[in-house]
């Protein structure tokens, strides 16, 4: 431990919530896409699942809505160190889509992308099991353009650049392929309490 | 399957820019030797870092400060020099209101002192010298694209560069001193006698792309959210390939 003079910081909130060097933004949700925010209309918006599965397909805005409406109450953590508590998104859970394609069983890792070009990889077990949705609304809203709506991935339990803004597609792979910010020296998962923030976390 | 991916959509997102893959996990000791004040906000930082691997114009760190009870607070924060070889890097830091870090270091740091710092960090918003730059930033979001300007200068680049810059005041204006002809600044609070008092728009762009350099701009833009998001339009309206625009939000 390196001790840093008459350095004392915040008062100490002993949250269990909150990983390991994460701090709490409160009401603040800073946006951090890297790209500008697309003018993209929810009947211009469409989500393809393709890659290692029995039936690829493409589903558009009422498809999507068609789908057993579902979300996610909880936290989300950014790799530039904020949390938010208790966010409300709601939407789709990605098992839907996913029963719908049939994975093929060598079907290991996921490249999600965005219609804007944005892509980031996934394990497949990260996106199953009640883990992963395409979300529509925040807080009972649309999901703003700059927070990426019209629609988004959610994967609340990795860091929140695995949550694809914008997102138009994921392609199953029986391999791990880096994605925009992990071939710029993010990690390959992206897992909060474990602090895998950069390559060789 | 195993062929690189690459998606077919609508937008795209500029791409990789290659830096190398030095070991940015390592934690390094670096001791501040040198405190410079910029604008009554804004105070700049200079630590002798060893074992730097060098950093492109445009990256950033992450900066880490423990207190004696074992917490810890850490930062990203861009880098203002150019890459120059002296073992030194410095960093530009606003005093934000109830900052932990950014507190520590206007009210508590001198000489001397050791904070810990990893990078070079991040691929993005690099910009290696190679192409023609248009760089856009508010307030401290001038920071990295000071270090290119700075790079730009000390190694006589001929590729063209314009830098773009918007300050509340002129006395919020960070490195006022050191701009130049390269420069046009945009106040958006009160103004220097003669020049008009006014947001960011397109007539500022307007100019800058008129003289499209060989192969176009690369377009840089750093500040808030807010800004990022109107000055982005503003390239985008005015003709700019989303392709070509690199954005750094501050958050």
């Amino acid at each position: 431990m390196h001790v840093t003079r008459g350095f004392t910081g915040r008062p100490r909130v002993l949250d269990p919530g909150l990983p390991p060097g994460q701090y709490d933004a409160g009401d603040d949700w800073p946006v951090l896409s890297a790209e500008v925010t697309p003018d993209l209309a929810p009947a211009d918006w469409s989500f393809r699942v393709d890659g290692l599965v029995a039936e690829p397909h493409t589903w558009d805005w009422e498809a999507a809505h068609a789908l057993p409406a579902s979300g996610y109450e909880g936290d989300i953590h950014c790799v530039t160190g904020w949390s938010k508590f208790g966010v409300r998104f709601g939407g789709v859970s990605l098992d839907c889509f996913l029963a719908l394609v049939r994975p093929h069983v060598s079907a290991t890792h996921a490249v999600a992308y965005s219609h804007t070009g944005y892509s980031t990889n996934l394990p497949l077990a990260d996106l199953t099991g009640g883990r992963a949705w395409i979300t529509w609304e925040y807080d009972g809203t649309p999901l703003a353009p700059e927070h990426g709506g019209p629609a988004r991935l959610v994967v609340p339990h990795l860091y929140f650049w695995k949550s694809a803004k914008w997102i138009a597609g994921l392609t199953l792979l029986d391999h791990d392929e880096p994605g925009f910010w992990e071939g710029n020296g993010y990690h390959a998962r992206g897992n909060p309490w474990e602090e895998q923030r950069y390559s060789g976390d | 399957m195993t062929e690189t991916f690459a998606p077919r959509t609508r937008f795209a997102v500029p791409g990789r820019i290659a830096v190398g893959d030095q070991a940015a996990s390592v934690w390094r000791t670096a001791t501040l030797t040198e405190v410079r004040r910029e604008t009554p906000r804004a105070a700049t930082f200079r630590l002798a870092v060893p074992h730097w691997a060098g950093h492109l114009p445009g990256q950033h760190l992450m900066l880490r400060l423990t207190a004696d009870d074992g917490y810890v607070a850490q930062r990203h924060y861009s880098i203002a020099s150019a890459p120059d070889g002296s073992g030194h890097i410095e960093l530009t830091l606003d005093h934000i209101e109830g900052g932990e870090v950014s507190g520590w270091f206007h009210t508590v740091a001198r000489p001397g002192d050791t904070v810990e710092v990893r990078g070079p960090l991040s691929g993005f918003f690099a910009w290696p010298g190679d192409r023609p730059a248009l760089l856009i930033g508010a307030g401290s979001g001038v920071v990295p694209l000071m270090s290119m300007v700075r790079h730009q200068r000390a190694r006589g680049l001929a590729v063209s560069l314009r830098l773009l810059v918007s300050a509340r005041r002129p006395e919020e204006l960070i490195y006022a001193r050191e701009l130049g002809a390269e420069t046009t600044a945009v106040f958006t609070r009160s103004a220097p006698q003669g020049v008009p008092v006014g947001r960011l728009a397109a007539a500022h762009m307007a100019p800058l792309l008129a003289e499209q350099p060989p192969g176009g701009w690369e377009a840089y833009v750093c500040g808030s959210n807010g800004f990022a998001e109107h000055a982005s339009r503003l390239l985008v309206a005015a003709g700019q390939p989303v392709d070509r625009i690199r954005i750094e939000r501050f958050g």
